[in-house]
């Protein structure tokens, strides 16, 4: 039988897959794509996978997003993988790579933290991965955080 | 060559870091004490930069500033709220940092001296940021019980009182792992010590350990902490050192405070030799002193 595209292809772009299922929506926000943006976008939730069960996919049609901007998923999403497609074809295909060291994707929920403060500061985590769960530690509080999704800005 | 340029957190020490401060710092335990002149800091400028009220910890910073020859400015009150009604804290330590040599900062706010370190042209030295960090207080707090028990190491140390949220029992607990000690907590349920810190101790009640410990850290227990007064009472009145509790301890028995204490030890332990909390407080003058030299020379 002859399986059925959740979602067409695109002639040129990125498609980040492997996405943890219902982050699709955190994707773009990390890759501050939203209202204003004008690129074109495509996503898909909850698609089933071999690999995960249920997954999300996203693409962005007619731009090759850089890797920093792309490993910064991994916060959200450790097992996505990049396809950069151009002519149709993959290009270039690679996994996120979680960077050590981010500033400006999180808030620090600390309210007493210098970073929610009137000081022209931008909130700086120390990420590491440790079984497949994602720890952000504030570069200024030292607070830890182990939901970074519900942190997100 | 400085091992470090601010001293922001007792986590960006490592142990050796930690025994060349308090090597320093006994050497210069006799300029502390005014017995030995010392021009170490003649010509520097030391910024007090507090921005909530302290005592032992401004005036043992100015001292030994003082007692090396150099010189101290101080924030005035008045001045700390006309900051207080505009200026970003960046700004006045990027102003500050040019008339001084280095800058000590209390400020309410977790993470301000890390901050204001990222903004200064000279070392900036954290003297308490919230519930946040306190490193000179651990470095002499090390420095008491490596003088007074001769080792920093093999020691049977026990923190008692509110574990949960003294900042001065965290950063304590996170060097104190940097050395072989066996740790004891001793606390109330609802002031344990946060599972983030998993360390190596083992909970336990004081009239349990009392009789093998080396090491005695009494921290204040807060009223505000407790939901009603009744609470606060049962539960300080368990948690108080009296002479009587400390018939069964050890001649050796070191008992330690940050102080200001205000019922968890009675005033007739002060005379016992087990009392070296006054002399805590002073070896923060050295331990200053050492670290003003590490950062400013």
């Amino acid at each position: 039988m002859k399986r059925e595209l959740v979602i067409s292809k695109i002639e040129k772009g990125t498609v980040i897959d492997h996405i943890n299922a219902g982050k699709a929506l955190l994707v773009l926000k990390i890759l501050k794509i939203g209202v204003g943006s004008k690129d074109t976008v495509t996503l898909a939730m909850n698609v089933s996978s071999k690999k995960m069960g249920r997954k999300d996919i996203v693409k962005v049609a007619n731009k090759f997003i850089g890797d920093e901007e792309l490993n910064r998923i991994a916060l959200i999403a450790p097992k996505a993988t990049i396809n950069l497609i151009e002519n149709y074809e993959v290009r270039r295909k690679f996994k996120v790579k979680l960077p050590r060291f981010i500033e400006g994707i999180l808030r620090c929920p600390n309210r007493n933290c210098i970073t929610n403060s009137k000081e022209p500061v931008t909130p700086k985590f120390h990420v590491t991965l440790k079984d497949d769960v994602v720890t952000a530690r504030c570069h200024y509080c030292g607070r830890v955080i182990k939901n970074v999704d519900e942190f997100v800005v | 060559m400085a091992r470090f340029r601010h001293l922001i957190s007792i986590d960006d020490l490592n142990r050796d870091d930690i025994i060349h401060i308090l090597t320093k710092a006994e050497s210069f335990e006799d300029v502390a004490r005014g017995k030995i002149k010392s021009n170490l800091l003649e010509g520097k400028i030391l910024a007090n930069l507090f921005f909530e009220p302290s005592t032992r910890t401004r005036m043992s910073f100015e001292t030994a500033m003082k007692r090396l020859g150099g010189d101290v400015i101080n924030l005035t009150a008045q001045e700390i709220s006309s900051i207080a009604k505009g200026e970003t804290l960046a700004d006045t330590v990027k102003v500050i940092s040019r008339y001084v040599d280095a800058i000590v900062i209390r400020h309410p706010l977790e993470g301000s001296a890390r901050f204001a370190s990222e903004h200064s042209e000279v070392p900036v030295i954290n003297a308490g940021d919230g519930a946040g960090q306190h490193p000179t207080q651990t470095l002499l707090d090390l420095y008491t019980i490596m003088k007074e028990c001769g080792s920093l190491e093999g020691l049977k140390i026990a923190l008692m009182g509110d574990l949960k949220y003294s900042r001065t029992v965290h950063s304590l607990i996170k060097a104190l792992n940097l050395f072989k000690n066996k740790i004891y907590l001793i606390s109330p349920e609802s002031l344990r010590l946060p599972e983030e810190f998993s360390v190596d101790a083992e909970e336990v009640k004081l009239e349990d350990v009392i009789e093998e410990i080396d090491v005695l850290y009494v921290t204040r227990i807060q009223r505000e902490r407790f939901p009603d007064e009744e609470e606060y009472r049962k539960v300080a009145g368990s948690y108080r050192i009296t002479l009587k509790v400390l018939e069964r301890a050890k001649e050796s028995l070191v008992i330690m405070h940050p102080l200001p204490r205000v019922d968890e030890i009675d005033v007739s332990v002060d005379k016992t030799r087990h009392a070296k909390y006054f002399d805590q407080a002073f070896y923060g003058v050295p331990v200053r002193m050492a670290i003003l030299c590490e950062v400013m020379l």
